[in-house]
């Protein structure tokens, strides 16, 4: 019988469990310690300082414009590890899924998984797969955890932030958030409406590599501006920012006008901040630059000895104005 | 996409406020109707930026702000109808009313969804055909032609489950009432951009005619706005009062006539309840006795108890432009968009809103 829909019983832990761990999961994501199909992955005990985290995937629509939920899964992790300074070496993935998801869905999800995988070469080891009632979730879910290494030299915090330290961003911002609210509202706006998802390891590790980096972030939900903000209060230290440095896609930036939204406050997904000694700055922006993901990377900002703990904007009419976090969430507007 | 970044240049804005700076020599005090206005304005520091004998002053235009609270109770009464799903625009949710928001009616088990547009709830009616879906109509003129077209459509296509509540409300008699009340004394207006889209300039004629006031119709860009307060100076300083257009890639003197046909094929002129402003007359629309068979208010008698304002809130005083959102005692305080008071402090053209996300100058840091 052709399989169309995931039903209850896949989730049964009997015949069919199996059946799609073998031909879904293992076909797609297999390596020798996902392979043995133990209770838990066997690894070897790797030299030197862990990075570990966890973070779960719910988005709709479940496939966007340049990324779907599995690549989202495995690029948040990998990224959220490779900010702190990791290389990241393994994840664990788990489904919950709603019953009723087509089969091919399901296929196509982890296919992209193992390809996001592959390309930021880390390795599945762990798995699971529950089945919930149709209503009980929306379509699909997902967690991952991941580990990583971070190499001895490498310590990164909001603490070493120096007053005159450059701040720069890997590339446009607002990407993500804007084409998956373009698709989720049926807005045909422009085809460069493109998600940023992305693994961020190879960058980061570029990044690294200069010397001079004090801190890194991925400015995922509440985007480059919450993410400044959480700098500025963690390091004590306050940050300024030329709006007409940082970068912004004209598509992204005409959608946002006509949705209402502000850039600086929207989603990405394969974007990282740095913030560099002043002397490593050029280095660092060159090494963006000549990365694939950061190839529009910009100095937007200096840290500074004047109001700790804010982010000052010059706006484009050359007024300063502080920056607060995102609140709430930003929402269209009505009129 | 383009018209943004030309919209944004900064030798342009610079010549235009040393025009403003030139023409405004004794002291002016413009209100911008648009809450989208408030928000552009304190985004790129256009206040810090004009000289200080240009005051603007922040007027009603925020439509989920102005929804009245009875109008809000009566949102969460029907949403608490067995069987209901009411369909809102997001900011509507988190809009706290005499006793809940709808996002806490939610919390306890109504079926309440955001939609991003009337057409998705009429989509939502047809998706479950046994259970009544009420969409929430709030908004301006710039609104209300998309909830019109909702119910044309449901009725097409014979989506016989599909509601409105109807809370649309009209602008100019809003911005009439305001100089009516004689509180704020206002040299000039900018005015909306989006609703006079739909309205035409014509429709704001009777400013400079009755009251003397002149109006410049302004887009959401730095360029925009400040062309538009260029404008009205202009005009205040040699004692003119007209309508001019600093929007006219946008906005014409008839309007949209197709969108104002199909609003007013579905809704007629009705008096309306403004938070902050009281019953207007005939300054909102009401759906048509002949399509009555969509109109939430007709088919779901609801008792709602009488409504009461939030105590120490001052969203009426904000609406009117008499106080200053951060002239509230409880702005930054008590009320913050995580824990809102009143409903300008939640949406996002909501003028306590703006004020929080982007009112800080660096001076004050």
């Amino acid at each position: 019988m052709k399989r169309e829909t995931i039903l209850l019983a896949h989730g049964s832990g009997g015949r069919l469990t199996h059946d799609l761990i073998r031909d879904v999961f293992q076909r797609a994501l297999s390596n020798p310690f996902l392979d043995d199909l133990g209770d838990a992955a066997i690894l070897p005990p790797p030299s030197g300082r862990l990075a570990f985290t966890t973070d779960s995937y719910v988005i709709r629509p479940i496939f966007f414009p340049g990324g779907d939920i599995g690549r989202l899964a495995v690029c948040g992790t990998v990224n959220d590890l490779s900010m702190v300074g990791a290389r990241p070496l393994y994840l664990s993935i788990g489904f919950i899924l709603e019953e009723g998801l087509p089969f091919a869905d399901l296929e196509r999800i982890v296919k992209s998984v193992a390809e996001t995988a592959r390309d930021a070469g880390v390795q599945v080891v762990a798995g699971d797969t529950k089945v919930v009632d149709k209503g009980s979730a929306d379509m699909v879910f997902i967690n991952t955890a991941g580990v990583g290494l971070i190499a001895d030299h490498v310590s990164l915090a909001p603490s070493l932030i120096r007053p005159g330290d450059a701040v720069l961003v890997s590339g446009t911002v607002g990407d993500h958030g804007i084409a998956v609210m373009a698709q989720r509202e049926g807005l045909a706006l422009s085809t460069s409406l493109v998600s940023d998802c992305a693994p961020l390891n190879g960058l980061a590790q570029a990044v690294l590599a200069c010397g001079g980096v004090r801190v890194m972030r991925d400015p995922t939900r509440g985007g480059l501006a919450t993410t400044l903000v959480e700098l500025a209060q963690a390091g004590d230290v306050g940050l300024e920012i030329e709006e007409s440095a940082v970068p912004v896609n004209e598509a992204v930036r005409g959608a946002c006008e006509l949705l209402g939204l502000d850039p600086l406050y929207v989603a990405n997904e394969g974007k990282l901040v740095a913030i560099v000694a002043a002397e490593a700055a050029e280095a660092a922006l060159a090494a963006m630059q000549a990365h694939p993901l950061g190839r529009n990377a910009r100095i937007i900002g200096r840290a500074s000895q004047a109001h700790p703990g804010r982010v000052v904007l010059k706006t484009v009419l050359g007024v300063s104005r502080v920056v607060e976090m995102l609140t709430g969430e930003q929402l269209p507007r009505i009129c | 996409m383009k018209f943004v970044d030309e919209f944004r240049d900064p030798r342009l804005a610079r010549a235009l406020l040393e025009r403003i700076r030139e023409r405004a020599r004794r002291p002016v005090r413009l209100m911008e109707f648009c809450g989208g206005h408030t928000h552009a304005i304190l985004r790129f520091g256009i206040r810090q930026a004009l000289p200080p004998t240009v005051e603007m002053l922040s007027g009603p235009g925020c439509p989920v702000c102005v929804t009245a609270a009875a109008d809000l109770d009566r949102a969460i009464a029907l949403a608490d109808v067995p069987g209901v799903i009411l369909a809102s625009f997001g900011d509507m949710i988190r809009v706290p009313g005499s006793r809940e928001s709808l996002q806490q009616a939610k919390a306890r088990g109504a079926d309440v969804r955001v939609v991003y547009s009337p057409l998705d709830a009429v989509r939502l009616a047809e998706q479950n055909p046994s259970r009544p879906v009420i969409f929430l109509g709030v908004g301006f003129e710039t609104t209300a032609p998309g909830v019109a077209a909702s119910i044309l459509d449901a009725r097409t296509r014979n989506v016989r489950n599909y509601y409105v509540l109807g809370l649309h409300k009209l602008t100019p008699p809003a911005t009439r009432a305001i100089l009516d009340s004689g509180e704020v004394n206002l040299s000039g207006v900018l005015g909306p951009g989006h609703v006079t889209t739909v309205i035409g300039t014509d429709a704001w004629g009777f400013l400079p005619r009755e009251y003397g006031v002149p109006i410049a119709i302004a887009g959401f860009e730095p360029l925009d706005i400040l062309r538009g307060i260029s404008m009205l100076v202009e005009q205040i300083a040699v004692g003119e009062a007209r309508v001019d257009n600093a929007y006219s890639r946008s906005v014409l003197p008839e309007g949209n006539r197709a969108a104002l046909d199909v609003m007013n094929r579905v809704f007629e002129v009705a008096d309306a309840e403004w938070r902050g402003l009281g019953v207007i007359p005939a300054s909102g629309l009401r759906i048509r006795a002949e399509f009555a068979a969509h109109d939430a208010a007709g088919a779901f008698p609801v008792d709602v108890p009488p409504s009461r304002e939030r105590a120490g809130c001052r969203c009426g005083d904000v609406l009117r432009g008499v106080l200053a959102p951060p002239s509230c005692p409880l702005f930054r305080k008590v009320c913050t968009p995580e824990n809102p008071v009143g409903p300008c402090m939640v949406s996002a053209e909501g003028a306590c809103a703006a004020y929080y996300q982007y009112g800080g100058a660096a001076d004050e840091a």
